[in-house]
């Protein structure tokens, strides 16, 4: 199969049971070489580095984690057929690097007799050899050599001990050895060969793992080990939130000073209001989840190497399954809190297709962080400061309501979800319960530098074109009506008055120029084309146009208000003044707009529409395919339409 | 440990946490079957059961130098000789 003579990189597949530490040598190999993707049609991930090795270029495959050849997920079907070579663009390895844990080799030999049975060059690396020795365990090397027939090399792929060695037999797999007599193909009796194997090599099995029998006597204890979840898991996303978010304000700010030094830099018109609000904004847009997925990922790496993440599974999967979800969706769903974009990568860890497809499309209906500012200003106008039952303030409830109202829905849409379109058994739920082990740092960093680099460029680059699109909608036409009217008042104000008094005025101008603008924009239009979809829902045109604004990024929604309102779009002191003038609008007739029901229908359409690009694209990019972006975004909408409806119908019967 | 050692088949889901058995089986009709095999829990197997979740539900057990973590309704598809 393997010509030395072929041109083009050698291909060298790696292969291994999940946890085995294959993307620890992975990484010991290639640093940060890795090339993350998708194989075609599937979501399963797929990794692949360049690397020299002694003047041969070769490719290392990083083939997903499984226990079987046999296709029983997606993930398994990917590995038997790529190594069959039936994946469009995929070429099969030439040679395969199997990886196995010495101290579980017990399970996986037979995993390993199945490869090696296929014919093609294969050497198998050993890993955790000092954890075997630390428990006791003596496996013998040459003897496992001889009756498998193949190179076996031990490597402690996190200390580089072995690399050096695995890296001299890599660029030559014509050489290796291969086995007179084949692994039995059926599977009983190669269950029963390796066993017979194991006698042979295994000459002293590892005893427990002393340190993790002790310390999970503590962590999966039924009351402590119930505490300590609730304690790690609220830490966890305090620490997201708290840490991430003075980045957040930096990377605002940075965009801020940036496109003034931008404005100041080019001339007055289209070029510097497409750079500033269009260019700058857009990559602002995409810069500014960084953090949160740089802190979460790092956490949830750090906490998974350390081997708590499946603690924690086991201890939540109960909660999780009455929803006919898993434990592991658990932390993704969390993470959702602060922002979905990060908790939808983070169901990378569900191992099971249509589990993880349910906990992506349930994940935007945690009430994320950015809806925070849209609540505060609509309770801030029209909930009063009183107290429930004397101490409780009514405004914490109706915030509290907004949070369950998510979560409510997510259970439903849950349940229908998996009653409908992700039909099927309830997944078999599969978890090793890896020892406790000391994390490398250098592991976690690659995995999350992994993450934020496909995030800016898969997912990054939708966002930045959507914001681009949005700002072009509400920049064009511009209205040459309106800006002669405003050129012709600020000569006017010019002539009449002067000094402080004169730039008051005119900034004031500038802010009805900018709303008058707005409102003739194609934006504008639309909002007004769509009024009689909105009104049901109490709104106005000008607020359907705000929320039409605020679907690429939902916190858009509150300056998009500022601008409509002639009230410019910045600081704390235009808050107050929009909560004074949402307060006051009018509707044609004299009575107001916006009553409470309409806050109330509008904070019920933010709590469970998808607005923002950005989660629109992750699932496009988690799931690869635009099929269920778009699914999601749809359920999503109709189902906040629907709810915001009923609350203001319900409300206004009421009132 | 018991003294008096209930040599009885049952399944894996109805070993008491701290107990012991050797897998007799797997049962076929359950379609999580090809994966209890490919886990290694194949005949002649012995399995201990470690502990149940807080809330009953899953298990943890040992094997072939490892922990492995189940439900306990795709446990039910193991036929286990309890042994101690």
């Amino acid at each position: 199969m393997s010509e030395a003579a072929a041109p083009g990189p050698l291909r060298l597949g790696l292969l291994g049971n999940p946890n085995s530490g294959k993307t620890t040598l992975f990484n010991a190999l290639t640093g940060l070489r890795a090339r993350v993707g998708n194989y075609p049609g599937v979501t399963v991930e797929r990794r692949e580095a360049d690397i020299d090795l002694d003047g041969r270029r070769a490719v290392v495959i990083d083939l997903p984690g499984t226990y079987s050849l046999e296709p029983l997920s997606e993930d398994e079907a990917i590995v038997s057929r790529v190594l069959a070579g039936d994946v469009a663009e995929v070429p099969p390895p030439d040679a395969l690097v199997v990886v196995a844990d010495a101290c579980s080799l017990e399970r996986s030999l037979a995993f390993v007799g199945d490869i090696v049975r296929r014919g093609l060059p294969t050497c198998l690396v050993l890993t955790m050899l000092d954890e075997l020795h630390a428990r006791g365990g003596r496996l013998d090397r040459e003897r496992l050599e001889a009756a498998l027939g193949i190179p076996v090399i031990e490597v402690i792929g996190h200390r580089g001990i072995g690399i050096d060695r695995l890296r001299a037999l890599l660029p030559a797999p014509e050489t290796w050895s291969t086995p007179p007599l084949p692994p039995p193909a059926e599977r009983d009796e190669r269950a029963r060969w390796a066993d017979s194997v194991l006698s042979h090599v295994l000459s002293t099995r590892p005893g427990r793992h002393r340190l993790t029998d002790a310390i999970d006597r503590v962590v999966l204890h039924p009351m402590l080990g119930v505490a300590l979840f609730v304690v790690v898991m609220t830490c966890f996303f305090q620490l997201i939130f708290a840490w991430a978010s003075p980045l957040m304000d930096a990377i605002d700010g940075g965009v801020a000073v940036l496109g003034e030094a931008a404005r100041a830099g080019l001339p007055p018109g289209l070029l510097a209001d497409f750079v500033v609000d269009g260019v700058i904004a857009g990559v602002g847009s995409v810069v500014i989840f960084l953090p949160q997925i740089v802190l979460l990922f790092a956490l949830l790496h750090l906490l998974e190497d350390v081997g708590y993440m499946a603690r924690a599974a086991f201890v939540v999967d109960r909660v999780m399954g009455w929803v006919g979800l898993e434990g592991r969706a658990f932390v993704a769903l969390l993470s959702s809190y602060a922002c979905a974009v990060p908790g939808i990568m983070a169901t990378r860890t569900i191992s099971d297709r249509r589990d993880r497809l349910l906990t992506i499309l349930v994940a935007p209906l945690m009430s994320c962080s950015a809806r925070l500012p849209v609540y505060a200003i609509l309770i801030a106008a029209f909930v009063p400061p009183a107290l429930v039952l004397g101490f409780v303030p009514l405004r914490g409830v109706v915030l509290g309501l907004l949070y369950l109202l998510g979560i409510v829905v997510a259970v439903i849409a849950a349940i229908v979800i998996r009653k409908t379109l992700v039909r099927g058994p309830t997944a078999d739920f599969v978890m090793e319960l890896p020892p406790y082990r000391v994390p490398s740092l250098r592991n976690v960093g690659l995995r999350v530098y992994d993450r934020s680099k496909d995030f800016a460029w898969k997912a990054g680059t939708i966002i930045f074109a959507m914001s681009i699109v949005v700002w072009a909608l509400g920049y064009f036409p511009r209205s040459s009506e309106v800006l002669d009217r405003y050129e012709s008042k600020r000569e006017e104000l010019a002539a009449n008055l002067e000094g402080d008094e004169l730039e008051e005025a005119r900034s004031r101008l500038d802010n009805e120029e900018r709303g008058a603008l707005l409102r003739a924009s194609a934006l504008g239009r639309m909002g007004r084309a769509i009024e009689p979809v909105v009104r049901p829902l109490g709104w106005d045109w000008r607020i359907g146009m705000a929320v039409l604004a605020a679907f690429p990024a939902r916190e858009v929604v509150v300056s998009t208000l500022g601008i409509v309102y002639d009230l410019g779009e910045e600081g704390a002191e235009q808050e107050e003044r929009l909560v004074t003038r949402i307060r006051n609008t009018k509707w044609p007739d004299g009575s107001r707009i916006f009553t409470v029901p309409v806050a109330l229908s509008l904070m019920v359409f933010f709590a469970l529409c998808c607005q923002c690009g950005a989660t629109v694209a992750t699932i496009r990019r988690e799931t690869n395919s635009w099929r269920w972006a778009i699914f999601a975004f749809t359920y999503l909408t109709v189902l906040a339409y629907v709810a915001a409806l009923l609350t203001y119908q319900v409300g206004t019967a009421l009132a | 440990m018991k003294t008096n050692v209930d040599f009885k088949k049952c399944t894996l889901a109805e070993l008491p946490p701290g107990s012991e058995g050797v897998v007799c089986a797997v049962d076929d009709s359950f379609p999580i079957a090809s994966r209890m095999l490919d886990l290694g829990l194949r005949p002649e197997t012995t399995v201990r059961v470690v502990r149940r979740a807080p809330l009953g539900d899953p298990i943890e057990l040992e094997l072939r130098g490892y922990r492995l973590c189940l439900r306990r309704c795709d446990a039910g598809s193991v036929i286990v000789r309890r042994t101690a």
